[in-house]
């Protein structure tokens, strides 16, 4: 296919297009991530998109990382820059568009009413995240538990992630999971 | 965390209306960087902490509203929040500065760790370490969603439950491809909403 050859193109309209269907955030796309480049396009395997989030959970910063981490795989350094631009740009100037629109309509009733029927679908997306996630993480009943310890933890406590990620880490390092 | 929480009460120690300062490109980017290195797991948390009660470029109330904006639109919230943000102060140069902020020197580590696991990928005890890191990763996933149905449970609000539900079950267990599911949902989920709301009012 014409699209094979230059997978930099490939990369630019994928997450071009998933950007405007990303209600959420770029975790609430994590499904459609794992169906594109595993399932559709076949870059990774289901261990290396599961390895893929954890490295981009690893790093700080935007959730939207693990965009570019896909990309680099794809295409090295030049797909990790198409991909996150193309999942950033077009919805960052979406926004800088319509808020100055509504900067004259500052009180319009209809953003909080779009968000209100947004959240539960950006959850519901996430949900599904997790599921597809875990699929492939939680492979031992030691490591679903290392996930919902984490979870509740992370829940209930305003503990930095970063020292959760560790944990589960050393817990990984020590052969315990 | 970009849409991890409904926007936050405002603040009350701020007034409303403090002289606003107004920053430079080179601030925009810093600040942004620095905001973004600081989060692991999402950024929302620092943008709010750096933006409103560091350099007080905003209110809380200003804030709020600008995520909320940021949060309905499609993309990643908090990208959308750098460039809405500095875009406000520096017209789009300022938005690019915030933005390149944000997700320049994050996406430097990233490759580099990246790079580092393309290299060393196959070693058992990295492999070990990182499948530790993933069941972990997905905890933290999972926490954000359960912060972000609890005002759902509380209010009660079973239509929003069940839409919840239908999208889990439509992306996650029947793997329907996005744009199709949501073409369905959002119509839906505003219907509904609307809906509901009227009968609220009457």
């Amino acid at each position: 296919m014409n699209e094979d050859l230059n997978p930099i193109w490939t990369l630019l309209w994928t997450f071009g297009l998933m950007s405007l269907f990303a209600v959420g955030g770029a975790n609430a796309a994590i499904p459609e991530m794992h169906r594109i480049a595993v399932e559709v396009r076949h870059w990774m395997t289901d261990k290396e998109f599961a390895d893929v989030f954890a490295i981009s959970q690893l790093s700080p910063g935007p959730n939207v990382l693990i965009v570019t981490l896909i990309g680099y795989s794809v295409a090295g350094i030049a797909g990790a820059l198409a991909a996150t631009l193309a999942m950033c740009g077009p919805t960052a100037l979406l926004a800088y568009n319509v808020s100055r629109l509504l900067t004259r309509a500052r009180h319009s009733r209809w953003p909080a009413i779009i968000q209100a029927a947004l959240v539960p679908l950006s959850i519901g997306l996430m949900a599904a995240s997790g599921l597809i996630l875990a699929r492939t993480s939680d492979q031992s009943w030691i490591a679903v538990l290392t996930t919902v310890i984490t979870a509740i933890v992370a829940f209930a406590t305003r503990l930095n992630p970063f020292w959760l990620l560790l944990a589960g880490g050393v817990l990984g390092f020590a052969g315990v999971i | 965390m970009s849409s991890d929480s409904p926007p936050a009460a405002p603040a009350p120690d701020l007034p409303a209306s403090h002289p606003r300062i107004q920053p430079g490109l080179g601030e925009l980017f810093v600040a942004f960087a620095k905001m973004s290195l600081a989060g692991f797991g999402g950024v929302l948390v620092w943008a709010r902490r750096g933006i409103v009660e560091q350099h007080r470029w905003m209110t809380a109330d200003e804030f709020n509203e600008t995520f909320a904006l940021c949060h309905f639109l499609p993309g990643p919230n908090i990208v959308n929040l750098s460039f809405v943000f500095g875009s406000r102060f520096r017209g789009l140069a300022g938005g690019i500065a915030a933005f390149a902020g944000l997700v320049g020197p994050p996406m430097l580590i990233a490759i580099v760790l990246a790079a580092l696991y393309k290299h060393y990928g196959e070693i058992e005890a990295l492999r070990r370490t990182l499948a530790g890191v993933s069941c972990a990763a997905v905890g933290l996933l999972l926490s954000v969603m359960l912060k972000m149905t609890m005002p759902l449970v509380k209010r009660r609000d079973l239509a929003g439950l069940a839409m919840l539900v239908a999208v889990f079950v439509a992306i996650g267990l029947l793997r329907l491809p996005l744009a199709e599911v949501l073409l369905v949902a959002v119509p839906a989920s505003l219907a509904v909403t609307l809906l509901i709301r009227q009968r609220v009012r009457a």
